[in-house]
């Protein structure tokens, strides 16, 4: 069985971006207030990262369920590896293992300027 | 049955956990996509499990999402999970 086509544009996401997140709106306008948690998260570290409008195709919508095998949005990608959604990404943000994480991955992580 | 009843029946079976909170969040979302009049779509589930223990956070994940599978997306819109071993909980 072939996998479904959006799987190559996703899988283009994530390994042309080191960072990604699939999310509903834009990082600009999130549409869900998960997908808000995160993109604050990751402005709050100063990270630069890609965000993909899962609400833009249906395929993309149910696509991204199915490729991480994780049945809700966000979905955060760093360099290809999926970490997580809302709280996973939130939990990690609190004890301080995303900075190390970001870190061990290689992406600067700098608190954005106040 | 509530939802949130048939959650914790699910729950139970499949992870047999020490400690298990379900709290519905559904009226924080009222109006919201996914949200119904009746309530019962947004829940927040703290877990405490033995079977947590050796799992990544996102293997917890998936077990929780997998024993209630049934109910995402219809009616569970939303279900926000805090997965701990009881060795984890007892450092608090």
């Amino acid at each position: 069985m072939s996998e479904p086509e959006v799987f190559s544009a996703i899988r283009s996401d994530i390994e042309n971006n080191d960072v990604v997140l699939f999310m509903k709106g834009t990082p600009v306008f999130p549409q869900c207030g998960f997908s808000n948690t995160v993109v604050q998260v990751l402005t709050y570290l100063g990270v630069p990262f890609k965000g993909v409008n899962v609400l833009e195709t249906d395929e993309l919508r149910h696509g991204i369920k199915e490729f991480s095998d994780w049945p809700t949005i966000p979905q955060l990608y760093v360099k290809g590896e999926f970490v997580g959604g809302c709280d996973i990404i939130r939990e990690m943000f609190e004890n301080g293992e995303l900075r190390e994480y970001l870190a061990a991955k290689g992406i600067e992580a700098e608190p954005a300027q106040q | 049955m509530g939802v949130a009843e048939t959650m914790r029946g699910m729950l139970e079976t499949a992870l047999a956990p020490e400690v298990l909170e379900i709290s519905d969040q559904s009226a924080k979302h009222k109006g919201h996509a996914g949200a119904r009049p009746e309530g019962e779509t947004h829940f927040n589930v703290y877990i405490v499990s033995p079977a947590f223990d050796g799992k990544s956070r996102i293997e917890r994940h998936r077990m929780v999402n997998k024993a209630v599978a049934e109910l995402m997306d219809n009616p569970v819109h939303a279900l926000a999970v805090k997965a701990q071993t009881p060795e984890e909980a007892a450092k608090g």
